[in-house]
Formats: structure tokens, sequence, C-alpha cells
């Protein structure tokens, strides 16, 4: 891979030449302050309105800059470098249709709490409002799916503004921040000068936990007898996984992960039980409804997780954990509010928590898990969609970072991939983005160049952003790229068969291209396979090729996720897949 | 649920577009605006927002939690329950015609309003209070025919230091 040739002088003697004084002009301010914030890598689309930045870019070698194909691509990426790193991940775009093209990628990381430092253009001051060529009010419109956004009006403000964005993405509950700037502004010249600190009078996170309710998390742990964690995306955000596993260890509560909290609990873990919600696992659902004490660690809540509220976890004391206080009983009325940083949190708790009373729980959940497992109806004739991720599973040992885009093949790669690292499985929770899945591996891999990143999508989404392929073949990033081709949209199908009495509309993608000359007319590997057998063979020839691959999968249609539970039911309420059988 | 209305005071920074987040808010968020009324405040460079509103305690709970989430939001007072002084003014033009102008100015006089233009056939009435005094006020004058009413929406503070 080329694409990782980063910063060309040593950080601190670039620090100092970064830092001069110097009369530049608001686009080399700007690649100044990225450089000076530690970014390495800017995924973007030149246009009008940033020609300027453009040109700053122009033989910079301290600068690194990725062209994507479409903005959408860009950010993407820069979400996925940004969830696998911990780092915020930047991206840049012209104004008007450059900006309006980053929007569904801008509600998707605000909705996953991913931080992102996302670069506008915009037309000349003069000429804003004016329904300029190209000019579209994006702060407006990014309004509601930003955590904060600005339209910089005076090149002296850029510094700090830049500054502030970095800071307000990164810390408490992260999230996009979107920084417009006017083309005159990227234009006008002044004296750089940076600010060493950030002050933002009405934005403190609170990080650490109040005392008195760590101590009521304490006790009420030491008096339940059937304690469950919830563990959520807060867990990965926070670096918290270590301690989460202490806690549950040393407490002896049963852990839970939700889909964006897979690997913030090692699944090999006894006490793990799977994920929850709509698509969980039986006794991750069964334990929430029988708990007596539910402790959300950065998780939220979401709708796919308790389905019904009225119904969900009936018996139980709500404890939760949450840097973000308007998510405290937001959706479920709780007992116990800890705000403040999961880290911090569980440090604390850990230093004092006792076990609970649950070893029959645990033993009853075991048995549970023994005896609910997840399954799925092998055949030796057709290929089956969960024993080709179980087969990536086992081939990668569990060790790959894993993307994925947005239906069927998505909840099984959730089921059937067992992460045990945090920051290893990257996918578009709650704003449920198609097209994510490819753009988001590139990102991963520009982030870690030294692991396998493997983005598993269907036959539906690959589509959505295929033209990246370009990025991998001409910067040779070894992504391996998976379609689960069942010809159509799976997870539309599966409700309109379920829900809707098999009235099938508008899912079929015949039509669709030969994925695999697609990848060829891109000049990546293009690899197929129908049977078990080619599958382990094409998956194998896969991992040994130095460089982007992308495999095709056919599988059939009629393949259904279970469990399943249908929306306005309880967590009780769950299809086994094998309801006509009973 | 027990919907209540509250008045919500709120600091911020007095930024170009601080009006839409806060409001952009309360709209997204399916949060209810009776009235909002902005202007600045004590200190250089903050507006203080007054916002009217009905929900229940968890509804408003919600409310003070999600404007404290916008960055440009400096502090956020719920004066519902605290001893305050909360008050709009409102401009009613009403139909009056010379032969009506003592009856309308007598209602004036006992609500401590003014009129502050007449016209051949109409007169505008200006009146400083709480909403219900407003309201009542309406009510009182509704009968001569309103023409124009004009609010300008609660603002408040609370009492003492
Ligand atoms: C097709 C499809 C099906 C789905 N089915 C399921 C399903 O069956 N089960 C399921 O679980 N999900 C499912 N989802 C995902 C679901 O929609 C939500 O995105 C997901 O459940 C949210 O997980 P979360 O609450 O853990 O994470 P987030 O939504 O990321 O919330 C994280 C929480 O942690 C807090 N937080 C962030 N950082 C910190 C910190 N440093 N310290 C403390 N707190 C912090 C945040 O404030 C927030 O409250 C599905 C999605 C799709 C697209
Ligand atoms: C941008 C976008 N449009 C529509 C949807 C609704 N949707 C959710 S899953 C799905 C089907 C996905 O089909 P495919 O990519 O083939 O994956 P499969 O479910 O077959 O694995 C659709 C259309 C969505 N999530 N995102």
């Amino acid at each position: 891979m080329d694409a990782t040739k980063f910063q060309s002088l040593p950080p601190e003697e670039l620090r100092k030449k970064l830092l001069q004084p110097d009369e530049i002009t608001g686009s080399e301010i700007l690649l100044r302050c990225l450089l000076l914030e530690g970014v390495e890598c800017v995924f973007g689309y030149p246009g009008g309105a940033v020609l300027y930045i453009y040109d700053a870019m122009h033989d910079n070698p301290d600068f690194y800059h990725l062209l994507t194909r479409h903005e959408q691509g860009a950010i993407h990426a820069a979400d996925g470098y940004a969830r696998s790193t911990g780092k915020v991940g930047v991206c840049i775009a012209t104004s008007g249709p450059g900006a309006t093209n980053l929007v569904t990628g801008i509600a998707t990381a605000y909705m996953d709490s991913v931080p992102l430092v996302v670069i506008t253009g915009n037309v000349a001051t003069s000429a804003i409002g004016t329904d300029a060529f190209q000019e579209a009010d994006i702060t407006g419109i990014t309004l509601p799916i930003t955590k904060h956004n600005y339209l910089v009006r005076d090149v002296n403000d850029l510094p700090r503004i830049i500054r502030e964005a970095f800071y307000i993405a990164s810390t408490g509950r992260k999230g996009p921040v979107l920084i417009d700037i006017p083309k005159d502004v990227s234009a006008q010249v002044t004296k750089f000068h940076y600010p060493e600190n950030v002050y933002i009078r009405g934005y403190n996170p609170t990080v650490h936990p109040n005392k008195m309710q760590v101590n009521r998390l304490v006790k009420a742990i030491k008096e339940a007898k059937k304690p469950v964690i919830l563990a959520g995306g807060g867990v990965v955000y926070s670096g918290a996984h270590e301690e989460l596993i202490q806690f549950a260890e040393k407490a002896r509560i049963p852990t839970i992960t939700t889909l964006l909290g897979l690997g913030g609990f090692p699944s090999g873990n006894d006490l793990w039980l799977g994920m929850p919600g709509m698509h969980g696992t039986y006794t991750a659902n069964k334990a929430l409804q029988q708990c007596d004490l539910l402790i959300s660690v950065g998780a939220r809540f979401d709708d796919r997780v308790t389905m019904n509220v009225a119904g969900f976890a009936p018996n139980a004391k709500i404890a939760h954990i949450d840097v973000d206080p308007a998510e405290i009983g937001k959706v479920v009325k709780t007992e116990i509010p800890c705000v403040g940083d999961v880290k911090e949190v569980l440090t604390l708790v850990n230093e004092k928590v006792e076990p609970a009373d649950s070893e029959e729980w645990i033993r009853t959940l075991m048995e549970m898990k023994e005896q609910y497992p997840l399954r799925y109806n092998d055949s030796d004739e057709v290929l089956k969609p969960q024993y080709v991720i179980e087969m990536i599973y086992e081939t990668t040992k569990g060790e790959a970072i894993v993307t994925t885009d947005v239906g069927q093949h998505q909840m099984w790669a959730a089921h059937y991939y067992k992460f045990n690292h945090p920051r290893s499985w990257i996918t578009s929770g709650g704003l449920g983005t198609m097209g994510f899945g490819f753009p988001s591996a590139i990102g991963a891999q520009i982030g870690n160049p030294d692991r396998l990143v493997v983005s598993i999508n269907g036959d539906g989404g690959m589509q959505m952003c295929a033209q990246e392929l370009a990025i991998c073949a001409i910067h040779n990033i070894p992504v391996k790229i998976v379609v689960i081709n069942n010809q159509v949209l799976g997870m539309v199908r599966q409700w309109q068969e379920i829900i809707y009495d098999n009235r099938f509309s508008h899912i079929d993608l015949s039509g669709s291209p030969d994925f695999v000359k697609l990848a060829e007319a891109y000049g990546v590997k293009g690899l197929r396979a129908t049977t078990k057998e080619e599958a382990r063979q094409a998956w194998e020839e896969a991992l040994e090729t130095n460089g982007p691959v992308l495999v095709e999968f056919v599988v059939p249609k009629e393949e259904n996720v279970y469990p399943m539970i249908k929306a306005g039911d309880t967590l009780d309420d769950m299809l086994m897949g094998d309801e006509q059988n009973e | 649920m027990n919907e209540r209305r509250h008045t919500i005071s709120v600091l911020v920074n007095n930024q170009p577009g601080v009006m839409q987040r806060v409001s952009g808010l309360f709209a997204r968020r399916a949060f209810n605006i009776e009235s909002i009324t902005v202007g600045e405040s004590e200190e250089k460079g903050l507006s203080r927002i007054v916002i009217v509103t009905k929900g229940d305690n968890k509804t408003i709970e919600q409310i003070s939690k999600q404007l404290y989430k916008l960055i440009d939001v400096i502090k956020v007072v719920d004066l519902t329950d605290s001893p305050m002084v909360d008050r709009e003014l409102a401009l009613i033009k009403v139909n009056a015609d010379p032969s009506q102008r003592a009856e309308i100015l007598g209602v004036v006089e006992t609500f401590r309003a003014a009129v502050v233009d007449i016209s051949p056939t109409t007169m505008i009435v200006q009146v400083v209070g709480d909403t219900r005094k407003i309201e009542a006020m309406v009510e009182l004058l509704h009968p001569y025919g309103i023409r124009e009413l004009s609010r300008t929406g609660v603002t408040a503070m609370m009492r003492g230091v």
C-alpha cells in the first residue's frame, strides 16, 4: 500500500515549521492546523469553492489527501478511519452539491457518535444568500445532524475554529463538526497564530461521575440476584474494554453487547451472552426480560434493542452510565443515573464493587446459551451466507477489522463473526446507511495499514459506493471485499415475507453487474464462489493476495435472519425460524 | 401525563444562527413552543432567550438537557417554580367609533394599559402584563371588534437576588 507515506518530517521539526507566524492564506492556515491536530490523511473531492485549498495542497509534502470518486465515499472513509483508530476523521468537499453529498455521511456519523471534522467550501461571503452558483446553506442543512457547526466569516477566526472543532468532535459524546469556509476566506492572507488552548464557555462535558451515584450502583449490585450488563458503543468510544472485563468478572455479571458494542467485551468470555434486540440472541433477550438489575454501560436503549419499551425489562431496576446526560431517562425510567465517561466510572466502580449474589442466575443463563445457540440450516447443496461468515471468521481467527453494509449480511456478520477486540467491528447502526460498508473499509485500512480489513456487503449496498474500487486499485489498498449476493434486497425481502404476507415488492436486483467483471474493470482482482468448496478456495486465494480482492459469494435469496422480533413486539416474542416445525 | 406550562430562560452566545439552533431543536424533537423571545442580556456577547413551553416533567427535563448540548447555550433555568416576574406586551388595534371611545378608555384604564394611537374609526391599545392579563384584555376588547393583534411573547426573570 503506497497510501500511507504520510508526513515527511519528524513530528517535532514539522511542528516547529508549522507554527511559524508567517503571512499565509486561509487555505494554508487550514492545512497547517489540520497537520498540527495530527491529521494523517484527508479524504476529499475538489470543486470551485475549495480551489484555493486544493491549490495549497499542491506540492505540499507534509499533507496527505486521498481523492475518492464521490463525496459520500470520502466521508464514509473518514468515518471508517475514525471508528477503527479512535482518532478524528477528516474530509473535505466543495460547496453546493459537494456539501450536500456529504449529508448522509454526516448523519451516519452523528447517530453513532463518530468524531469527524468535515470541511466544506462555500461561495464568497459577499455572495452568500444570493442563490449564487453552487450555493447551499450547509450549516443550516446540517444543524440537526452535527454536534456543532461553523460558518467562518473572518480568516483570523480560522485557527481558533479548527481547534474548537477538533476539541468538540473528540471529547464528551463524540460527533461530527462541520466547518464551512467561504471562498474569499480561504484566499485571505493573515499572520498565522495558533492558539494552544481551547476554551469554550458553553461546552463542559461531565467526565467524572458523581460519587454518590457510584456508591448506589455498588450497593445495588451487591443486592442483586439477577444482574445484567448492557454494554454499548460508549465502551468502545471510551476505550474502556479492559475496565469492562474487570467489572463483569469482579462483580460476576453476565454481559450483553449491542450491535455497536460488539468487540467491547470479548465474545470468548464465559459471561458474554451475545447481542440483544430485534436480531439478538435468545439468551441475551431473555436475560434482559428476567433480570432484576440492568446496568447500561454506554448504550442508549435504542428501539432496536428495547423493542416495545412498555414490555422491556419489566422486573429490572435500571442503572445507566452515559457521558450524555440527555440519554439518561430519555427512553426508560432510570433509578441510578451515572453521568460520566465509561472508563472513569468503571475505574471507580471497580475499586469498590463486590460480587453480586448471581451464581445461580449465571448457571441458568449458561444452560440457556447452550440450549439456544445461534444456528442455521446448513446445506451441502447450496452455499449459505452464514457459512460464508463462519468461514471468514475461522480463517482470520477473529483478528480482522470487519466493516459491513446494512441488511441481512450485516446481521449475519454480527452473529457469526466473533469479536474479541474493540474497534474491529465497523457498522452503521443508528442510521443504517447502505453504501457505508465498502468505503468505510478503505478508511479503516488507511488507519490500520498492518491489519487485515474485510468488508462484508450485500449485492444491493455494494452498488451504492462501488466507484471507490478505483481507490483500492490505484493505491493498492488491500481491503478484502466480500459481496454476499442473494440477488435481492434481502432484509426488505425478509420483512415482506414475514410481515407483509409474501407480497414481494421491488426487491429484485436483476440487472446487477457481474461483480467479478466490475472489480476487474477497475483493476481489482475479482473471484466468485457458488459452492462451499469454491468458497473456501476463493477466500483462501483472496487472503493470499497482496492487494485488494473482491469475492462474490452467490447464496440463495430465501435465507432469513433469526432470531427476529417484529416491530411492536417485546423481547420475549422472538421468532426463531423453526416455528413451522414446532 | 401532567402537562404544565413552563417558562425557561436560556443564556446563549449572541452568534448568528443561535435562534435557529434553539428553535430547530424544539421543532426536531417535537417540543412545543408557545412563545419565544430574545434580546441582549446583561453581558456583552450574550443574549437571553425566554421560551414558554408545555410538557410533562420528563419532556421538560429533556428540553433542558438537549438545550445544554448546544455549544452556544451557556445556561438554562426553568423559572416556573421560582418566584418570577413574567411579562409580555400586546398591541391591540380595536374598532372604536367616536361614540365608543369613552367606554373603551374605561376598560383600558382599569387594566393600567395605554392608548397609543387613535384614528377616526380605530384605537391601538398597548398593554403590558403576564399572559393572563393580556388574555383578559383581549377578551374584553373582543366585542368591539379586534382588527389586529400583535404580541411580543413572554420575557421573564426571577425575583430577588
Ligand atoms: C438492520 C439493522 C438491524 C439492527 N438490529 C439491532 C439488534 O438486533 N440489536 C442491536 O443491539 N442493535 C441493532 N441495530 C443497531 C441499532 O439501531 C443501534 O444503532 C444500536 O443498538 C445502538 O447501540 P448503542 O446504544 O450501544 O450505541 P450508540 O448508539 O453509539 O450509543 C452510545 C451511547 O453511549 C454514550 N457514550 C458515548 N461515548 C461515551 C463515553 N465515552 N462514556 C460514556 N458514554 C458514552 C452515548 O451518549 C450513547 O448514549 C440494528 C441496526 C440495523 C441497521
Ligand atoms: C441508503 C439506504 N436506503 C435504503 C435502506 C433500507 N434497507 C435496509 S436493508 C435493505 C436491503 C439491503 O439489501 P442488500 O444490500 O442486498 O443486503 P442484504 O439485506 O440482501 O444482505 C434496504 C433497502 C437503507 N438502510 N439505506
